[in-house]
Formats: C-alpha cells, sequence, structure tokens
C-alpha cells in the first residue's frame, strides 16, 4: 500500500458519526430523527469492522457489517411500521407527546 | 394348563358389565356375571383334574413384570395343594354367592354395577390365591381391598355406609404398611419376592443368626395379615362393614376376602415356622380375638352384627390353629368357615330379603312357619358353627383345638369356652329370628329358588364338608398334627352345652335372658356396646389425628407455610414491581437516555475487567 490512509482517521470518523448518533438519539424530537440517529450509529459500527477487517486482512468484519445491514433493513421496516401507526393513532411525530406508557 | 384364564372371566365379566351394564338388560347383565364366574370354576375344575394329584407345585410363567438391577418380578402364577383348596372355595362359594344375588338384588339400583364389582373382587381374589411372589399376592391383596370398600360403600347415598366403606379402607391401610415393609425386608434378605426362592432361603438360613431378621419379617406380615383378616387390633372395619348388601358381607368379609390375611400367613409357613416368636403371636392374638369378638357377639341385637363379629371370632380360630403350627387345620378351618359363615350370611340376608330390610332380630321371632328352607339351612349352618359332632365344624374346630392342646392346655381350653360362646350367640340368632311370635310389623314370605338353592347346597356342604380331609390333602406341605379324640368330644360337649343353653334361655324360659343381663348389668353394658373399642380408638388415634390435621398440617403447614410462603413470594414481587414501575416515564427520551447511560457502564466494567480477549 503506498500512501495509506492512517487506520486511526478512519476510528476516529466513526466515532465521530458514532457520537452524533448517539447525540441525535437523545436529543432529538422527532421520531423519524431518533431513527436515523440509530442508523447512523449503525452504520459507525460497520465502519469501524469494514477498517479492522482490511487494516486486518481478514474477511470475518466485512461479513459482520453484512449482518448489520440486514439487521437495519429489517429494523427499518419494522420500525416504519410503528412510526405510521403511531403517527396515525396520534397525529404526532414527537416522541414526548408519546407518553402513555407512563407508570 | 393356561392357569391365566382363571382369573380372566371374571375380569371380562368386570369389563362388560362395568362399561356396557347401563344399557344392557338385567338377564344379559346376569348372564355375564354369573357365566363367568361359572366358567372360572370349570376352568379350576378342569385345571385340577389335570394336574391331580399336584403332588408339587406347578407354576407358570407369563412374563417378566419388573425388572431394575437385583429385582426381577416376574408375573408367575403356581397352583400347589393349597391353592387347589383356595381355588375350589373362591370359584364355587363365589359362584353361589353369584347366584343368590340375583334374587338378592332385584329390587336394588345399580344392578349392574354391583355385579360389576363381584366379578372384580373374584378377579383380583384369584390373582391372590394363583400369584407365585409376593408382588402379585400384594396386587391381588390391595385388589380385593379396593372392591370391599366400593361393595362396603354400594349405598353411597347413605352417610353410614360411605363411612364404614373408608373405615375399612383406612383400617386396611395400616395393615397394607407392614405388609410392604415385609417385603422390603424379604427381598433384602433374600434378593428375590419368588416363594420357592424365598422359602429354599429360609430353609438354608444358618440356624441362630437369621431367625431375628425372619421374626421381624413374619411380624410384619402378621400386621398386614390382622388388618385383612380383622384380627385384634385392627379388627374394627370388619362389624361396620356389614354395611354393604348381604351377599357382600357373605362372600368378601366371611368366606373369601378376609381369609386373605390366613390364607398369606399359610403359604408363608416356612417363614413363621423359623420364627418360634411370631408363632407365639400369632397363637395368641388369634386366641385373644376368638374371646373378644365371641363375648362381643353375645349381645348383639343386629342379626348381621352377630354373624360379623362371629366371623372375627372364628377367624381368630384360624390363626390360633396357624400359631400353634397346625396350618393344614387352619386352612381346614378357612374351609368350613367358607361354607357355614357364607351360609349364616345368605340366610340372614334372605330373612332380611324377606322382611323388607328389617335387621334386628327383636323385630323377628317366629319365622319358621314363614321361611321353612331359610330357616332349616341356618339350623344347619348354626350346628356346623357350634362345632356338633360329624358337622363340618366339628373337624376343623377339633382339628385346631386339639393342636393347640399339644401346644398349650390353657390355650385348648380357652378355645373351648369360646366354642360353648359361638354355640350360644349362633342359636340365640336362631331362636330369636324363628320361633316364638313374630314381633314386627312387615309381611315375610320366603325367598325365590334362585336364593334358596345356593342356601340348601350350602347347608349340605356345611354339613357333610369335614369328612374332605383337608389335613391330609395338605400332608405334603405341612406336618400333619396328632388326633385326639377324647379332647374333640370335650369341645363337642362344650358347643352342645351352648346350644342348650341358649334354648333355655331364649325358648324355654324367655326371662332368664334379660334377667341374667340385668344381673351381670356391667358386663353386659361393656360388650353391647363392644368394650368401647371404636370410641377409645376415636379418642387415642382418630381425633387426635384429625386435630393435628387440621391445626398442624392444614392450618399449620399448608395454609401458614407452603400458601404462605407462594403468597409472600407473588405480594414481594408486586412490591418490588411497584417500585421499579416508577422508572416507566413513559417519555421515550428519558429511555434513550437510560439505554445510552447503560451502554457506558457496560463499557467502562469491561474496560475494568481488562477488556475482551
Amino acid at each position: 500500500m503506498p500512501t495509506s490512509v492512517p487506520i486511526s482517521w478512519y476510528l476516529i470518523l466513526s466515532a465521530i458519526l458514532f457520537g452524533l448518533g448517539v447525540a441525535g438519539f437523545i436529543y432529538r424530537r422527532n421520531i423519524i430523527t431518533v431513527f436515523m440517529s440509530i442508523e447512523l450509529m449503525l452504520n459507525a459500527v460497520n465502519l469501524t469492522f469494514i477498517t479492522f477487517s482490511y487494516t486486518l486482512k481478514q474477511i470475518d468484519g466485512q461479513i459482520f457489517s453484512f449482518f448489520v445491514m440486514v439487521v437495519a433493513a429489517a429494523e427499518a421496516a419494522v420500525g416504519l411500521a410503528i412510526i405510521l401507526t403511531v403517527f396515525k393513532n396520534r397525529q404526532t411525530l414527537m416522541i414526548d407527546d408519546v407518553s402513555s406508557m407512563k407508570y | 394348563m393356561n392357569l391365566w384364564l382363571i382369573p380372566i372371566f371374571p375380569l371380562a365379566g368386570f369389563l362388560i358389565n362395568g362399561f356396557f351394564g347401563r344399557r344392557m338388560s338385567r338377564t344379559l347383565i346376569n348372564l355375564v356375571a354369573v357365566g363367568s364366574v361359572a366358567l372360572s370354576f370349570a376352568w379350576v375344575v378342569k385345571t385340577l383334574l389335570g394336574l391331580a394329584p399336584l403332588e408339587t407345585k406347578y407354576i407358570e410363567h407369563y412374563f417378566t413384570w419388573i425388572q431394575s438391577g437385583a429385582l426381577q418380578i416376574g408375573a408367575d402364577f403356581a397352583v400347589d395343594r393349597l391353592t387347589a383348596v383356595m381355588l375350589m372355595v373362591v370359584t364355587g362359594v363365589g359362584l353361589l354367592i353369584h347366584i343368590y344375588s340375583i334374587g338378592y338384588m332385584e329390587h336394588e339400583g345399580g344392578y349392574y354395577r354391583f355385579f360389576a364389582y363381584l366379578n372384580l373382587f373374584m378377579f383380583f381374589m384369584l390373582v391372590l390365591v394363583l400369584a407365585q411372589n409376593y408382588l402379585v399376592l400384594f396386587v391381588g391383596w390391595e385388589g380385593v381391598g379396593l372392591c370391599s370398600y366400593l361393595l362396603i360403600g354400594f349405598y353411597f347415598l347413605e352417610q353410614y355406609a360411605t363411612t364404614a366403606g373408608n373405615k375399612a379402607f383406612i383400617v386396611n391401610r395400616i395393615g397394607d404398611f407392614g405388609f410392604s415393609l415385609a417385603m422390603f425386608m424379604i427381598f433384602r434378605q433374600f434378593g428375590s419376592l419368588d416363594f420357592t426362592k424365598v422359602f429354599d432361603g429360609a430353609k438354608s438360613m444358618p440356624s441362630e443368626a437369621g431367625y431375628g431378621t425372619l421374626t421381624v419379617i413374619t411380624l410384619l406380615l402378621l400386621v398386614g395379615a390382622t388388618g385383612k383378616s380383622a384380627q385384634i387390633p385392627l379388627y374394627v372395619w370388619l362389624p361396620d362393614a356389614m354395611a354393604g348388601p348381604t351377599p357382600v358381607s357373605a362372600l368378601i368379609h366371611a368366606a373369601t376376602m378376609v381369609t386373605a390375611g390366613v390364607y398369606m400367613t399359610a403359604r408363608s409357613a416356612v417363614l413363621f415356622t423359623h420364627a418360634p416368636i411370631s408363632m407365639d403371636f400369632v397363637a395368641i392374638i388369634g386366641l385373644a380375638t376368638a374371646v373378644v369378638a365371641a363375648t362381643i357377639g353375645l349381645a348383639q341385637t343386629d342379626i348381621k352384627k352377630v354373624f360379623a363379629y362371629s366371623t372375627v371370632s372364628q377367624l381368630g380360630y384360624m390363626f390360633l390353629g396357624l400359631g400353634v403350627g397346625a396350618f393344614s387345620a387352619g386352612v381346614f378351618h378357612l374351609m368350613t368357615h367358607a361354607f357355614f359363615k357364607a351360609l349364616l350370611f345368605l340366610g340372614a340376608g334372605a330373612v332380611i330379603h324377606g322382611l323388607h330390610g328389617e335387621q334386628d332380630l327383636r323385630q323377628m321371632g317366629g319365622l319358621f312357619k314363614h321361611m321353612r328352607i331359610t330357616a332349616i339351612t341356618l339350623l344347619c349352618a348354626s350346628f356346623a358353627i357350634s362345632g356338633f359332632p360329624f358337622t363340618s365344624g366339628f373337624f376343623s374346630k377339633d382339628a385346631i383345638l386339639v393342636a393347640a392342646y399339644e401346644r398349650a392346655p390353657w390355650m385348648y381350653w380357652v378355645g373351648v369356652i369360646t366354642a360353648g360362646m359361638t354355640a350360644f350367640y349362633v342359636f340365640r340368632a336362631w331362636f330369636l329370628a324363628f320361633t316364638g311370635d313374630y314381633r314386627g310389623h312387615a309381611h315375610p314370605h320366603e325367598s325365590p329358588l334362585v336364593m334358596t338353592g345356593p342356601l340348601m347346597l350350602l347347608a349340605a356342604l356345611s354339613l357333610f364338608g369335614g369328612f374332605i380331609d383337608i389335613p391330609r390333602w395338605l400332608e405334603p406341605m405341612f406336618a400333619e398334627k396328632p388326633e385326639n379324640q377324647t379332647l374333640a368330644w370335650v369341645s363337642a360337649g362344650v358347643g352342645v352345652a351352648g346350644i342348650l343353653l341358649a334354648y333355655v334361655f331364649y325358648v324355654a324360659k324367655r326371662g332368664l335372658a334379660d334377667s341374667f343381663a340385668k344381673a351381670m348389668n356391667g358386663f353386659y353394658t361393656l360388650v353391647l356396646n363392644k368394650y368401647y373399642v371404636d370410641e377409645i380408638y376415636g379418642a387415642l388415634v382418630v381425633r387426635p389425628l384429625v386435630a393435628i390435621s387440621r391445626v398442624v398440617l392444614w392450618r399449620g403447614l399448608d395454609a401458614g407455610l407452603i400458601d404462605g410462603t407462594v403468597n409472600g413470594v407473588g405480594a414481594r414481587a408486586r412490591g418490588v414491581g411497584g417500585i421499579l414501575r416508577l422508572l416507566q416515564s413513559g417519555n421515550i427520551r428519558t429511555y434513550a437516555a437510560w439505554v445510552v447511560l447503560g451502554s457506558i457502564l457496560v463499557l467502562i466494567a469491561i474496560g475494568f475487567v481488562g477488556g475482551a480477549r
């Protein structure tokens, strides 16, 4: 590898993306944004997997990232269905308004 | 020889009548019930003729029933001379009683149920006598106990009948407990429950060393026998068992089932003869039971109760015979007793039937002219049980008493006095029922032929059954006992004296009995109330047991500890949940924060441990 990007750069990028995901997960009020934040975290993890797989010349990480993608797709299907139902019933996407599970 | 066919016929009868009897006509039920027993009887006769002279034991092995480590139990049947006697008595007398029941049960409800139970009883009784090891015997033993319970409680709408059934069942459990322990001990000692192996093992035991074990085993077997055969201290269930229909009293509680303990003891003769202490116990328990039951029988006013105590007393005689080593005499008396006691009960049943359910001797009297056949056959049975010369009871009872004299003269004299009492109370019942003037209000009538037929056959057997020389037939199995003509005539004389005394008291001088009872007021009250044994048992055993069960076991252990634990766990879970649910804010962002916090905590924890290596 002639001029390769150092591994730390990838990891830092991944960490930043993950941090953004966590922040969005906690602070955003729109349920769709929260959902997208979860996707962001998943993909940050994916990036880490690929990085290590590339550096260590092992295929395991890439396989794992495929699994994560499959899970993410399934999760998106279920999650979006839930969101649609919530919206239908409550005409809102603000998660603070959806608090009927209290006690 | 297909021994298994013998019990399988009544079982088939039970299944057919039990499952389909409700929709079958009475004729068909009779055909199935009586026919199955008749087939069984026929097969017994055929088998015994085929096997005669039956010098050695004939064994049939069908399959291995239980195989577990050293324990191997086969489903085996066997016939030897002792079993042959039992088979003839059980199927023969059983057949007569089945026929009789057709007439007796004519007006009763639950007709098919009655015959189904009766057939089931025959099945288990035949399994009991055919068994070749203790466990198969135990199956029959428990089975007849079950049928006894079902038939005592046959009139299950009556409180007294169900109570009596429960009493019989529970008292028998105590005996069965002893029997089970005996089986465990036998298996530990001999490594088998098979009769042949156990008895061979007992014979070849080193003399003094094993006697302690054998004594324990035989005493435990005796506990079982006292339960089933109604001996002191477990005899209390038998008088109450008269709550069942009278043919049941005749078949189960006089002729066959209650003799199972005698049969089992005779079967285990090898074990008992090697344990002299147990033999003494058997003899003394038998003698005590004979005396106590006979004295109670003197004052009873219910005709069935008189005969019930008489049964207990006669069973005591059999045990006396076994205990003094005269096993063949005990079995002989078992057989003759089956004849005359079945007859006494069936005769009593005919009287009760003819009086529309009246059982009180004080409400009878003068029945001779209304029911001649019943009266005469009952008279035959009364002579037989009194040991009147050349009736069946004369031979068998005297065989026992002579053997008792060889063992200890005082046993003989107590036995003779008891024989006198036996003659007295049986004839008291007969005189009260059949002579004098009628004191009741029903319209007495003679029973149909289907009932009187068996009575006449049994009367013939009671009179002449003594000429079947059972002691000689059993000689290859048990050593024969010496005879003693003088002693035999003495006891017969006492029997006749008892008869005459009853005649004087209840026919010649009517008032004498009452004034005599007044004179001996204390004893009379004691005997009339059966020595208060039921009350004593109630105070000492039953009520404390009920109280402990209620206060300690039910309220304390069950409701307090077990329910308390379960309810407590439930209540704590609710309490903890009540606190934890405060965390449920319903706010999704709060949950998200918890998730993140949790993740961070996990990461920190992993860091502390040193990471996933």
